[in-house]
């Protein structure tokens, strides 16, 4: 598993597209199966949000190491409107009442890296990690 | 041991042109296949003399000593090391168990290179030039095989203590089956979110090959709870909910109980019964049972 | 992909077969909606057992489901959610308060079952 794989996220079909490369991906690398559903939740909360508010982007996956660990990052990168207040969105029970929340304080819970640079009017990029836990 | 720091006055004397470092390796590989009986004797001796290994039998030295002198003079000759690695990993595996410490495992591959290392400078100490060189050409393959075994074993180490950890969470989170269709989850101890996340999984799994309608955690040996804790009962609970099972908390103590409050945990949410026998009594009731006195 | 709507006596037995996209689950609400009332159903069954993914929007559409076959007239019961998806949604911080679980297919009828018939003597 060398270099990274991408995804054009245009459409409700490319969310699968995109959580079955992740969940992929993640067997591959070694995750426990209720990490690779726990990446592929994540994928979905954030592939959801692409389409919903910028219409299309791209997610890409790549295998990563660190010392003696290894895991996965997936970064998703859109040309959207972009998020005003980051921290606001990132505080629990935003906008999540509203019913279409951007799902971002419970995303962060699910990855053990998380970060959202986002400028109003230009984009949003999503940019996750998650590492396999010592299970052997 | 090593020569490199002494003055060398006889390289500019040098008139003919050095050897390959390949010829360089294969003369020293030929010297220590050619003394191997007498080298392997004596570094055997020098472990014993410097208590090393000492959980093993001389026996067991000699022989280990005797593969491991093998697979050293392999890797000088050929560069690869991944025999001498798995031999290291498998060597490892096997006194790990023993009580073996790294330094021991250290210490031995160091003494082997100074006995070696003292063999080719009573081979060579005639020929001054000659010697740095072949040192020169002993020192970085030398010091990667150190490396390799020192490394192998602690990465062995590491993966027995993980090993031994997770035999130990399994351990301290037994689900027991009761009766049929009710779980007893009894929890003692601390809890940190790894070990509430495993207990978290293996009650999952519990309910779905027991088809267990009705959990039981018990938590009266559980002394103190903090939020980030606390919440990770209510999501367990919340979890088993989503598999169909109902989950009876007991044993929540005062100071427990105050913290649930304090972080505004939704007991709504939770059912809750004071210790484990009446927590058994209501699931026995949820599932129908009707507990009558026995005869006489 | 169509999920396939199975009557079974007084209820209705919506058995997803493989990822949905949110079009997919959509149709299924409005066809579970529409569908109650027709056969005068009491209650649904949604069995989940082939998602390996329920996020933020899957939970919603579910639990709206719910509450409109509800405002119908009838019980819903989401059965066979994975132990792995189950933990990702807590996770996530996802729930179906006040919506009926079962283990599965099984488990889901029998509550259903019950459930009705208490309703039938209480009346």
């Amino acid at each position: 598993m060398e270099g990274e794989t991408r995804v054009h996220i245009g459409s409700e079909i490319d969310i699968i597209e995109a959580r079955e490369r992740g969940r992929t991906i993640g067997k591959l690398v070694g995750f426990h199966p209720v990490d690779q559903t726990i990446i592929a939740t994540a994928i979905s909360e954030i592939a959801r949000n692409i389409i919903f508010f910028a219409k299309q982007g791209t997610m890409s996956f790549e295998v990563i190491a660190e010392g003696n660990r290894r895991g996965i990052l997936i970064v998703a990168k859109d040309s959207g409107p972009g998020i005003a207040d980051i921290s606001m969105a990132m505080q629990d029970g935003y906008s999540t009442s509203r019913g279409l929340g951007l799902g971002l304080p419970g995303v962060r819970r699910l990855m053990d890296e998380f970060q959202v640079i986002s400028i109003v009017g230009k984009g949003t990029t999503v940019t996750m990690k998650k590492w396999v836990a010592h299970y052997d | 041991m090593s020569k490199r720091d002494e003055p060398r006055v006889s390289e500019s004397e040098e008139v003919v042109p050095n050897e390959p470092r390949s010829e360089l390796l294969r003369q020293l590989v030929a010297h220590l296949r050619d003394n191997r009986t007498q080298l392997r004797q004596e570094w055997a001796r020098r472990i014993t003399q410097a208590s090393l290994l000492t959980a093993m039998s001389q026996d067991e030295i000699f022989a280990e000593a005797t593969t491991i002198y093998e697979n050293y003079v392999d890797a000088l000759e050929s560069g690869t090391f991944e025999a001498l690695q798995a031999y290291a990993r498998n060597l490892s595996e096997r006194i790990i168990p023993r009580g073996v410490e790294t330094d021991e495992v250290v210490g031995i591959v160091l003494l082997l290179r100074d006995v070696l290392a003292r063999s080719l400078f009573a081979k060579y100490q005639q020929d001054f030039a000659l010697l740095n060189r072949i040192l020169d050409a002993y020192e970085p393959a030398a010091n990667k095989i150190a490396n390799t075994v020192a490394v192998s074993f602690v990465q062995e180490r590491e993966r027995t203590i993980r090993q031994q950890q997770e035999a130990i969470r399994e351990l301290s989170t037994p689900v027991l089956q009761v009766r049929e269709r009710l779980l007893i989850l009894p929890i003692i101890g601390v809890i940190d979110p790894q070990r509430a996340r495993q207990l978290t999984e293996q009650l999952l799994r519990g309910i779905r090959t027991n088809r267990a309608k009705v959990v039981v955690i018990d938590i009266t040996g559980v002394a103190a709870m903090d939020s980030t804790v606390a919440n990770h009962l209510v999501q367990t609970v919340e979890a088993c909910r989503l598999l169909g099972a109902k989950v009876i908390v007991t044993g929540l103590s005062p100071v427990i109980a105050q913290t649930l409050v304090t972080i505004g945990v939704d007991l709504a949410k939770m059912n809750t019964v004071g210790d484990l026998q009446g927590g058994i009594e209501e699931a026995e009731k949820s599932l129908g049972y009707k507990v009558v006195p026995g005869e006489r | 992909m169509e999920v396939p709507i199975l009557k079974q006596g007084g209820h209705l037995i919506a058995a997803i077969q493989a990822a949905l996209t949110d079009a997919d689950l959509i149709r299924l609400q409005d066809a579970l909606v529409e569908q109650v009332g027709r056969y005068r159903s009491k209650g649904v069954i949604i069995d989940v057992t082939a998602l390996d993914v329920m996020d933020s929007f899957a939970t919603r559409t579910l639990r709206s489901m719910a509450h409109m076959i509800k405002l119908r007239g009838a019980e819903t019961v989401i059965c066979g959610i994975q132990p792995e998806v189950a933990f990702a949604m807590v996770q996530l911080g996802l729930t179906l308060e006040g919506i009926s679980t079962a283990l599965d297919l099984e488990e889901g009828l029998a509550l259903l079952n019950r459930r009705t018939v208490n309703s039938n003597q209480s009346v």
